[in-house]
């Protein structure tokens, strides 16, 4: 029941979504914009991953793969969602059969739906201009789990997120806040190479951003796979849709 | 209307709530409510804003949960089972909105997925007077459309019972004219309709029956033209003419326009002797005319009693 409900609503985000082009146009521009501006920059050295050094453009790829799926997952759902609460669509919603599970659910997978679309276009950009493997095989296998691991934690940690957003006014600028900073503090910008400061690695390390990016990481550029960062990104995500089920309100804070 | 005795398997009751009581902190929102509407009847709750009347239908609606009270909504307690009760009943909340990127149509197509048997989306259309807009945008509506589409989104699911919270706020006249007849139309699908306003005209036209909340209480009940005794409290007759030449017997007013008023508690009498003596003394009673306090007058007295009674 949840399932099909879920299906039936999933048709109706993603024509919403499509028919707000500003909105639609930054998640799908912003990834490949930065890919060729760092690399334009940035992208004539190698940096230093462990033992072995990359094409700082190739190190780009995988980079820009993580920030896109960020960015569907995490940064567009809590603003969407933080829109729709304050606006009382999800008042109504919540005062109809549809079950709060397939809200959700429609949500979240067409925020993996985005996010599938976006790596693969980055990935098909980066292969063509920056020598960037696609992955196949284990390789492939492994990556999908993931893009999928890492897409329902990031979703999770955007309804939470929500939780901090008053309005929706101050949605993009909450939002940004929590995120902008963890993607420069785990080398989604700026490779943290080798040599980073201990405290910028240690909250590295804490947070799910920079394990996610080296998952996709071992997938574009062919550095070894972790199934601990795997586990650390869905752990994040656990706690998140534990906050969100506790705390999330369907109502405005008003 | 005559309500039958009550007892918890009374299927003609819509909603029966009794002893309802709800607090925000230290402020008292409902302090002890008595309801009961039947089914088929379109009830209107009156209040001054803070009256506690959109607590009381949220609680209905199973959006708030309560303190102390019972309330069922068509047989069961909405606050234990509200999601039987979310097919059963469409809400027109205060503030209202749907996505602005579907059109009209797709809307209420997605509402209707939510439910297991829904009404046509053509009949909707219809019924609310949106078949033109069927392909329009959301966001493209008027304000007036936009609150029809609510409308029709709380009919979607072929609701029983229908709470609509101050449907017309913000309404032109025009506008407003054409969603009371989409309420009476509801009435006569057989729906019951709960309904706020703050207009007392609104009230008047629709309401089978008016409840007067103030200070978390209901102060008053009856029929739009009882309420508050209207129909046999103390009528005002007025008339142009001197005043000193109307008899001191009659008690006569006189006010700011050259109006002369008596007033009449038995009004058929006060006339009759009245009119003889006008005949009598060949007296013509200019602007003859029997006044009745309006609805509003009612309402404006008992909101001032409930409050001067409670601080």
């Amino acid at each position: 029941m949840t399932l099909t409900l879920a299906f039936g609503q999933l048709r109706y985000v993603n024509k919403a979504f499509w028919r707000n082009p500003p909105a639609a146009f930054f998640t799908f521009a912003f990834p490949l914009m930065f890919l060729v501006i760092f690399t334009s920059l940035l992208g004539h050295g190698t940096v230093d991953l462990g033992t072995r050094s990359i094409n700082v453009s190739t190190y780009y790829v995988a980079s820009m793969g993580a920030f896109s799926l960020i960015s569907a997952c995490f940064t567009n759902l809590a603003l969407s969602i933080s829109f729709q609460r304050d606006t009382d669509i999800l008042k109504r919603l919540d005062a109809t059969p549809l079950t709060r599970a397939a809200y959700f659910t429609s949500r979240v997978v067409h925020a993996l739906f985005i996010s599938i679309l976006l790596v693969a276009i980055t990935a098909a950009f980066g292969a063509a201009f920056y020598h960037a493997s696609i992955p196949g095989g284990v390789t492939l296998l492994r990556f999908v789990i993931v893009l999928l691991v890492g897409g329902a934690s990031f979703s999770a940690l955007g309804v939470a997120a929500t939780i901090a957003v008053p309005n929706a006014n101050a949605g993009p600028a909450v939002i940004n806040a929590l995120i902008l900073p963890l993607l420069f503090l785990s080398g989604i910008f700026i490779p943290l190479g080798n040599h980073a400061p201990a405290w910028i690695m240690w909250v590295a390390r804490i947070f799910p951003v920079r394990h996610f990016a080296l998952g996709m990481q071992s997938a574009f550029v062919g550095t070894s796979f972790h199934w601990s960062d795997v586990l650390v990104v869905a752990l994040w995500g656990l706690g998140a849709l534990l906050v969100a089920a506790r705390y999330f309100r369907f109502e405005p804070r008003r | 209307m005559h309500l039958p005795a009550t007892s918890v398997e009374d299927i003609d009751l819509a909603i029966r709530v009794s002893g309802l009581e709800k607090s925000y902190g230290a402020v008292r929102a409902v302090r002890g409510l008595d309801l009961e509407v039947s089914r088929g009847e379109i009830f209107a709750i009156l209040g001054p804003n803070g009256a506690g009347k959109t607590t009381t239908i949220e609680i209905l609606e199973g959006y708030r949960t309560r303190d102390r009270g019972e309330v069922s909504v068509l047989g069961v307690d909405p606050g234990t089972h509200r999601r039987d009760l979310k097919a059963r009943i469409g809400i027109v909340p205060q503030s209202a909105s749907s996505d602005p990127f579907l059109t009209v149509e797709e809307t209420l197509q997605m509402y209707a997925g939510y439910y297991r048997t829904p009404r046509s989306v053509d009949e909707l259309l219809r019924l609310v007077g949106l078949e033109e807009k069927r392909s329009s945008r959301v966001q493209r509506l008027s304000g007036g459309q936009q609150r029809r589409l609510d409308v029709a989104i709380a009919l979607v699911g072929d609701p029983e019972l229908l709470f609509l919270d101050e449907p017309t706020t913000g309404f032109d006249p025009s506008a407003r004219h054409e969603a009371w007849s989409v309420v009476r139309s509801l009435a006569q699908l057989g729906k019951t309709v709960i309904l706020t306003t703050h207009y007392m005209d609104e009230a008047q036209h629709l309401a089978d029956r008016v409840a007067v909340v103030a200070a978390g209480r209901v102060v008053a009940l009856g029929t739009p033209d009882t309420l508050g005794a209207r129909d046999v409290s103390m009528a005002d007759i007025r008339f142009r003419h001197d005043i000193t030449a109307v008899p001191s017997s009659f008690e006569p007013a006189s006010d700011d326009s050259g109006y002369v008023h008596v007033r009449a508690t038995d009004v058929t009498r006060t006339l009759y002797e009245l009119t003889r003596w006008a005949l009598e003394h060949d007296v013509e009673l200019e602007g003859l005319q029997v006044l009745r306090p309006t609805l509003e007058d009612v309402y404006l007295r008992l909101v001032a009693d409930a409050e001067g009674a409670t601080t």
